[in-house]
């Protein structure tokens, strides 16, 4: 079933038509509305009637997570706070979030296009849909919660607590469909083996998973023990949210709501656009957006475009899975993670050396972060003679990088001059994960 | 009256422990007891040895993580219980024994072993005519 066919099943050229137009009027937006748009298109001697076609879009500038950390909280906003409804948060690299306000016509768009993918999932207003997301100011709860409401079906907000809890109400209500990371739904399914629910006691028959990465034998294993078809969501928060892109029923890709968010693929080396099918940097600048319209944002995220019809009818553009990153973030249980995150903790505590490893792993499908830091000779004391201070040194390291980080992190401390001094970035992690 | 022992952070992974015997023995520094408390990722390498403050030295400019702890060493005679009459002085104090670990020597046993108050402890050595053994007469044995 296709949610909304005028959109997700156009000509192509009546969808460059339509991105042209759309691209137009956005531009003209934000060189009226956001000084930061404005100054970068001056410099290049652009002016919104040069944009007239979608092709036109490599005339204009690219826009960067430090430009959106440079203008925190608000420079990048268009619309007037007036007119925002409502506002979420990424974590940046270090400091600052990324903020993201939504006028009211934004939430439309975006419960729009999470009621395609739904749809495109095969959920419908007769089923009992659970949000497994994290509720807040990360977008995955809100997000999904508002297209289910919006497609019609029955919403349980049941956040990412109380599993149990969660587990008898799948069994009890006869809930059919979930939205929630992979590893969540892996433990969702330990849990259940654990409190003795077998797959056929409950009715789950659609899984939303995304906000991480995963690979197709984790969907194997996701399918076969919660007894679900397991399908793709991607997102982000700078250029939406989930529903960004979707599966369909073939799984040959993630459809791209393409009238809303148009991509490209770029060489992250050079900047130049690849053509269909190489693997580059997904880029996205947002049609129609009100609050933070975002001129081709550069996501970091690796992947090929596959153009062409789908089996299933939808003609918009689908991408292929995220094969990695052109920067060094990590995403940890689903939280995004910069290795100069940990760094700006372990510089500001004299006991250790500069230097560190992040060793990533995946343990009975949770994600595990251990950071190894060295202690300086001069601060090897003779306090430090039991490993009751050693540990205490440790959690002291733990402690604060929870704080920063969000995610626990086991600290392991090295003798000094034993962790190897990296020249890249991408040398102080270790990701162990097979994904 | 304490002495002076050696504690070292040493990873658990091979070549970690050779290192620090290897840049003791090219500085001529003799071992005379030594023990090793091993947590899961790490251990703690004590030991007290010929001309402390050099071996320290020593082993900093070899790369090692090394401190100097303050422990004491008392002599007991060499029969059953004798430990435990030395440490229940302790205890009854509520002095708290951090880590302890012994040797044989010359027919009587030296107790090595840190407190929590070592002001108090030296109290109840005195207190109790214990047999306490000095850094020079430490360095005697080797």
């Amino acid at each position: 079933m296709i949610w909304n066919p005028n959109k997700e099943c156009m000509s192509r050229d009546e969808m460059s038509a339509l991105q042209g137009k759309r691209l137009h009027k956005i531009v003209e937006y934000v060189y009226h509305n956001v000084p930061f748009y404005r100054n970068k298109l001056q410099e290049l001697d652009i002016r919104p009637d040069d944009i007239q076609t979608i092709e036109d879009i490599h005339k204009l500038p690219f826009t960067t997570k430090k430009d959106l950390r440079d203008n925190y909280p608000f420079g990048l906003q268009a619309a007037p706070q007036s007119e925002i409804i409502r506002v979420h948060a990424s974590s940046g690299t270090t400091g600052n979030p990324t903020i993201v306000g939504y006028t009211r016509k934004d939430i439309g768009v975006w419960s729009e296009c999470m009621a395609r993918c739904l749809t495109a999932y095969g959920v419908t207003r007769n089923d009992i849909f659970s949000v497994a997301y994290g509720y807040g100011l990360f977008t995955g709860g809100l997000g999904a919660h508002y297209g289910v409401e919006h497609l019609g079906a029955s919403v349980i907000p049941a956040g990412t607590g109380n599993t149990e809890k969660h587990l008898k109400l799948i069994r009890d209500l006869g809930i059919t469909g979930i939205a929630c990371t992979p590893s969540y739904a892996l433990y969702l399914a330990e849990t259940m083996e654990k409190l003795g629910i077998r797959k056929e006691d409950i009715k789950l028959r659609v899984g939303a998973f995304g906000a991480e990465p995963w690979t197709e034998s984790m969907r194997k294993e996701i399918e076969e023990r919660l007894g679900l078809k397991g399908y793709n969501i991607y997102g982000l928060s700078e250029v939406m949210g989930p529903s960004v892109s979707y599966e369909c029923q073939m799984q040959h890709g993630s459809h791209i709501n393409e009238d809303h968010f148009y991509p490209e693929i770029i060489n992250p080396t050079t900047l130049e656009p690849l053509p269909a099918g190489q693997t580059g940097e997904l880029v996205f600048t947002t049609l129609t957006k009100e609050g933070m319209p975002v001129l081709r944002y550069r996501t970091r995220d690796l992947c090929s475009l596959m153009p062409g019809t789908c089996d299933c009818g939808r003609t918009n553009v689908r991408m292929g899975r995220i094969e990695g990153r052109s920067d060094d973030m990590l995403i940890i249980r689903g939280i995004n993670v910069f290795p100069s995150q940990v760094e700006s903790v372990v510089l500001s505590m004299p006991e250790f050396a500069p230097r560190y490893m992040l060793i990533v792993d995946r343990v009975n499908n949770l994600d595990t972060l251990q950071v190894q830091v060295e202690i300086r000779q001069e601060y090897f004391t003779g306090v430090f003679d039991t490993p009751a201070a050693i540990d205490a040194l440790e959690k002291k390291l733990a402690a604060k990088l929870k704080s920063v980080l969000s995610i626990a992190a086991k600290v392991q401390l090295k003798a000094p001059n034993t962790i190897e001094r990296s020249q890249g970035k991408s040398a102080h992690v270790i990701d162990k994960r097979k994904l | 009256m304490t002495i002076h022992q050696l504690s070292i952070f040493i990873e658990n992974r091979s070549g970690t422990l050779i290192k620090v015997l290897d840049a003791l023995k090219e500085a001529n520094i003799q071992i005379i007891a030594s023990t090793i408390a091993d947590t899961a990722d790490y251990g703690i390498y004590r030991l007290i040895c010929s001309e402390p403050m050099r071996a320290c030295d020593e082993l900093k400019r070899a790369g090692v993580a090394v401190a100097l702890s303050e422990v004491f060493v008392i002599a007991i005679d060499n029969e059953p219980g004798r430990a435990a009459d030395a440490v229940k002085a302790f205890s009854q104090a509520d002095i708290d024994i951090t880590y302890m670990y012994s040797f044989l020597n010359e027919n009587r046993g030296l107790l090595i072993f840190r407190t929590n108050d070592n002001e108090r402890a030296q109290q109840i050595i005195t207190a109790n005519n214990m047999q306490i053994i000095s850094e020079e007469a430490l360095q005697s044995l080797v």
